[in-house]
């Protein structure tokens, strides 16, 4: 028997509530033998709000820990040695201030700061084209980035100051080509940005490029994600050389880590996800030459809500019996040689390459951003998508397929088989701000300073770890930094989209259908009937809202859609001036219970009469709250079916017109 | 459920962003029945808005940043205390019907501000960058407020609809726009009175757009171009330029003076021709004496009136007119 390779770093995505809670989740995750931290920021702290900001409401704590100052980093590193952790956060715009707040506590504890491990994904261009949690516009989003590389490969030359994620492209509907081409041109915009400002002298660029990791995705066709991962390794492997001229072989290894889909993971039969979830990790592990450093894994429950720890450590003991159990490890390549495997390969190789020139003609990935390009062909695909599920084209077993079968004991009771955070700890959150606010020192001086390097060619490192120390929180940080650099609304790639070629009969049939229905309700209104789609708060998922929206505009409605985080206030006013006949929310963060009657309430101020839909993760409990408060429909992710959701808004439009 | 429009009216004068968003929905209504209603409330605002406020068409080709730039506009007029409506048409598709009025997207931020109006318009297959609705939505804006903004769609050569609906056409282009210029030299593109550069994100970008328009436009000043034209650069992303290209427009609303009702007199006539047109063809106007007759006809009933019913009238003339013409004809086996 060979020498057994050593395995991958397992991680689970973790955090909730508050820091101290947080903390407890590490400390008992770590005794179960997993080897890294994976920091979840709630979406206040990812914007850069503070727990009392109005755009909080609702999301404190909720799909990550918050971490509002120094304090708080304190407490979620508590009895964690920084030295010897692992630590990954998936933080984006505010990254270089997490990083400080984590190079100030290790500061602190007189830890040597060189040794830091770990990475900040940091790659806004995705945030832009899918994760939607960035904040200042695209050129000194990429400057804040160019600032970090350009302090870590100097001061924690371990730390990989970003990770360049083409897993939310997955998840925002990229086939296999385009999660390669998007990926690559991304990582040759930051690499070209960091060139550009002059900051790191040319002998050392080499390192810079090999401090590039990626975080990727797999997907259920996991033969062909695995030629992905393979073709991943062997474009990189060409930028490098023939691009930045690296000789280094090492310096040009393609390092990532993973999560594999979870768009794909359904709300239907979900013991289900616990398959497809392994059959996934393969994609990733199986070709030596390509696997994996680390991976984390959803919960079989991802469509249903926030997993519970036991839903996690299920996953976790996949990855161990992979790693541990089976005899994955003890060979080389297994693929190496393989006519299939290469001829796939190359072909996503080749027809990626001609993606990433394409961008590349158009400006680069900033550009393509900025134009909505990008976006728009995500949506595309993401729309073609969800059409051949419908249509039945491509099975999801439990959806369209298959859907008999003895009751699963595992969801008997649905609202227990999901974390539910506790909607005190908002209150909570606040309350130690504001003891924070009051002990600390003055720290108008620090923010000047902060201000005053921003508006410069300084690097914002040195400021920023000094505002950590000096006691300024989450929100002061992003504030300054908003007024010296603006915000950003990223296109929605919806304008242009193509309409949605219906490929079969049937979907052919009732879409049709439904646009004679509504071209009746337009003689009866005298106008085309108008859909609102809105995304009250802070979450970023746009893909509901976003194929909703196109399915209303193929099917004959007017759509209004603005894109993501707007306030209640925002969308009544919306509604109002553009005399819509319905508004549809999507929200998926689980903050509806507190959003949706704030809409509700604003749009009665506004004298707006117009029917509510709902749409997202909503566990069915709040599903009959909702309708209480005056909600006429709610859909989650198990109404897959487009189609009948657009019968669905016709009729209660002729209803409410009746 | 539908306010009376004497109610529209009066709410409309008071600013009241209710009745503004009832009466849009009114003015957009296609069914026969409302057509009475939308006259009466055209009528009724009809000396508010004759020589009132400033309508601003704000056109161009395709993504050069038009709807950035109104939004900025907007904001920059906002500062000035003026308030602000705005029209932004966008295309519908063809097969449907439907449109996405994404426009609006990059057009909020921060909370909603009391003195600015968004409406969007779907063109509803209606060519020329308009949207058939657009000419009532801007006189119910011009009715609530100072400024009223109109986002055509991306036009092409030949949509030049927008002059006869505004006081002030801005053509916004982006640096090195060659073809612009072609299409005005060849007078395919109507001729603006402000040509925007915008994208001009830095200072040496701006000064080298505005010179190069400026020497292509020397060489076309024998059709009329050029002389008396401004060309004012702009970036919508980052705000430079706006105090002036709000002040340029500032001064052409001035220097129209007097010729500003009878400006909007010709652009109402020729709102109603178009409708007329639209509804009957060459055919019907040839019928009706040519071009030249039908605007005056038009010109002749408006006052009093409004374009709807001005339009119904015609139409009445014309058909029966055809029935005569036709009658006899028809007891003639073909
Ligand atoms: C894809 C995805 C993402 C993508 C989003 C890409 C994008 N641009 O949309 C990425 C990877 C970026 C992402 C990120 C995050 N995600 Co996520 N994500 C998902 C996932 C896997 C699928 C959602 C989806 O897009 N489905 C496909 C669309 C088409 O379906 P849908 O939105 O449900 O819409 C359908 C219906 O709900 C309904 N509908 C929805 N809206 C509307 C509106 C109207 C008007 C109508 C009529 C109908 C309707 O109709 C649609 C058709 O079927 C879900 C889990 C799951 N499987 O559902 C988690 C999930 C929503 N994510 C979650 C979390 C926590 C996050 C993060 C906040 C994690 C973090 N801490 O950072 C981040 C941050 C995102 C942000 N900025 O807010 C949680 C939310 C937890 C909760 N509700 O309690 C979930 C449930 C996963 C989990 N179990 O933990 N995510
Ligand atoms: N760099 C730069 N980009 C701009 C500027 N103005 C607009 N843009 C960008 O240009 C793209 C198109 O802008 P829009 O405002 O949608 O253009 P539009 O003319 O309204 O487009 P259509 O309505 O589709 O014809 C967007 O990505 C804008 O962010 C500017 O002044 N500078
Ligand atoms: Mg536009």
């Amino acid at each position: 028997m060979s020498e057994r390779d050593r395995p991958w770093i397992m991680r689970t995505y973790a955090g909730h509530s508050t820091a101290r809670a947080s903390n407890a989740l590490y400390r008992t995750n770590l005794a179960k033998g997993q080897t890294g931290l994976s920091v979840a920021f709630d979406l206040p702290t990812q914007t850069g709000y503070d727990a009392d900001h109005l755009l909080a409401r609702g999301e404190v704590g909720k799909v990550g820990v918050p971490i509002s100052h120094l304090g708080d980093m304190r407490t979620l590193m508590d009895r964690l040695p920084v030295e010897q952790m692992n630590t990954s956060m998936t933080i984006n715009a505010t990254a270089a201030w997490l990083l400080s707040l984590y190079v100030a506590l290790a500061e602190e504890q007189s830890a040597a700061v060189a040794m830091l491990r770990g990475t900040t994904q940091n790659d806004i261009v995705k945030e832009y084209l899918s994760r939607g949690t960035y904040v200042f516009p695209p050129a000194p989003s990429l400057r804040l980035i160019t600032d970090m590389i350009g302090f870590t490969v100097e001061r924690v030359p371990k730390w990989n100051p970003i990770n360049i994620c083409s897993y939310h492209l997955q998840e925002a509907g990229a086939t296999p080509v385009q999660e390669l081409a998007y990926a690559l041109v991304t990582a040759i915009g930051v690499l070209d940005a960091v060139k550009e400002a002059g900051k790191v002298p040319a002998e050392r660029f080499p390192k810079v490029v090999g401090r590039i990791s990626f975080f990727v995705n797999a997907g259920i066709r996991f033969v062909e994600e695995m030629c992905k991962m393979r073709a991943f390794v062997a474009l990189w492997d060409r930028i490098c050389r023939e691009r930045y001229g690296v000789e280094d072989p090492k310096l040009r290894r393609f390092r990532y880590g993973m999560q594999v889909n979870s768009l794909g993971l359904t709300e239907q039969q979900p013991e289900n996800n616990i398959l497809r979830i392994v059959l996934e990790m393969l994609a990733v592990t199986l070709s030596k030459d390509s696997r994996a450093r680390a991976i984390q894994l959803p919960a079989w429950n991802e469509a249903l809500g926030l997993p519970r720890p036991w839903d996690q450590q299920w996953s976790l003991r996949a990855q161990q019996i992979l790693a541990y159990e089976t005899d994955l490890l003890e060979y080389g390549d297994l693929f190496a040689g393989s006519v299939e495997v290469q001829k796939k390969q190359r072909a996503l190789e080749e027809e990626a390459w001609a993606e990433v020139e394409r961008v590349l003609a158009e400006g680069g990935a900033v550009a393509a951003v900025e134009s909505g390009s990008i976006k728009q062909r995500l949506v595309e695909s993401n729309a073609a998508r969800l059409r051949r599920i419908e249509a039945g084209q491509q099975v999801v077993v439990g959806v369209n397929k298959y859907l008999e079968g003895a009751p699963s004991p595992l969801v008997a009771d649905l609202d227990e088989a999901i974390l539910v955070v506790d909607p005190k700890v908002e209150a909570e959150q606040v309350a130690s701000l504001a003891r924070w606010r009051e002990t600390r020192g003055d720290v108008h001086a620090a923010l000047d300073a902060l201000r005053e390097a921003a508006a410069g060619d300084a690097n914002v490192m040195p400021a920023s770890i000094a505002a950590a120390k000096a006691g300024v929180t989450t929100g002061e940080w992003a504030g300054a930094l908003r007024e010296v650099f603006g915000e950003y609304r990223a296109p929605t790639g919806i304008a242009a989209s193509a309409p949605l070629t219906p490929s079969v009969e049937s979907a052919e049939g009732e879409t049709a259908r439904i646009r004679r229905a509504r071209g009746g309700l337009t003689k009866k209104l005298g106008r085309r009937p108008r859909l609102l789609v809105g995304k009250p708060g802070l979450d970023g998922h746009s893909n509901g809202a976003e194929q909703i929206a196109l399915k209303a505009r193929d099917v004959g409605f007017d759509v209004v859609y603005e894109g993501i985080r707007l306030t209640p206030a925002q969308i009544a006013s919306s509604a109002l001036e553009e005399g819509v006949h319905l508004i549809g929310l999507s929200i998926l963060s689980g903050s509806h219970a507190a959003l949706v009657p704030e809409v509700l309430e604003a749009l009665k101020d506004a004298g707006v009469e117009a029917p509510v839909v709902v749409g997202g993760i909503i566990p069915d409990a709040d599903a009959g709250r909702l309708r209480d408060a005056g909600v006429a429909r709610v859909y989650t992710p198990k109404d897959f079916e487009l189609d009948r959701i657009m019968s669905d808004l016709a009729e209660l439009v002729a209803e409410a017109s009746a | 459920m539908s306010a009376a429009p004497e109610t529209l009216a009066a709410g409309l004068l008071q600013r009241d962003r209710r009745a503004v968003a009832q009466a849009l929905n009114l003015v957009e209504d296609a069914r026969p029945a409302a057509r009475g209603r939308i006259a009466a409330l055209l009528r009724l605002v009809r000396d508010d808005v004759a020589e009132a406020g400033h309508v601003v068409g704000v056109t161009g080709p395709p993504g050069v940043g038009k709807s950035t730039l109104s939004a900025a506009l907007a904001r920059s007029l906002r500062r000035r205390g003026q308030r602000v409506g705005l029209v932004a048409v966008d295309p519908s598709s063809l097969a449907s019907g439907g449109s996405l009025l994404g426009d609006r997207a990059r057009m909020g931020d921060g909370e909603p501000d009391p003195g600015l109006f968004i409406r969007s318009l779907a063109t509803g297959g209606h060519a020329g960058g308009l949207s058939h609705a657009a000419p009532a939505a801007i006189r119910v804006l011009l009715a609530a407020y100072d400024v009223v903004l109109v986002e055509t769609t991306g036009v092409g050569q030949t949509e030049t609809e927008v002059r006869d609906v505004v006081d002030t056409v801005a053509l916004v282009v982006q640096p090195g726009s060659g073809d612009t210029l072609q299409f005005l030299k060849a007078g395919v593109m109507e001729i603006p009175d402000l040509l925007v550069v915008n994208k001009a994100d830095h200072e040496a970008l701006a000064t080298r757009a505005v010179s190069d328009l400026r020497s292509a436009l020397a060489t076309a000043e024998r059709i009329g171009l050029g002389g008396g034209l401004s060309i004012l650069a702009t970036s919508a992303t980052t705000g430079r330029g706006f105090e002036d290209l709000a002040a340029a427009l500032a001064a052409h609303r001035a220097s129209l003076g007097d010729s500003l009702a009878a400006r909007r007199r010709a652009g109402e006539v020729a709102w109603a021709a178009a409708r007329f047109t639209a509804r009957h063809g060459s055919h019907g106007v040839a019928r009706l004496g040519g071009d030249d007759a039908l605007r005056a006809r038009i010109a002749d009933a408006l006052p009093g009136s409004a374009v709807p019913l001005v339009v119904d009238a015609l139409s009445t003339l014309f058909l029966e007119d055809l029935s005569r013409a036709i009658a006899p004809k028809a007891e003639t086996p073909s």
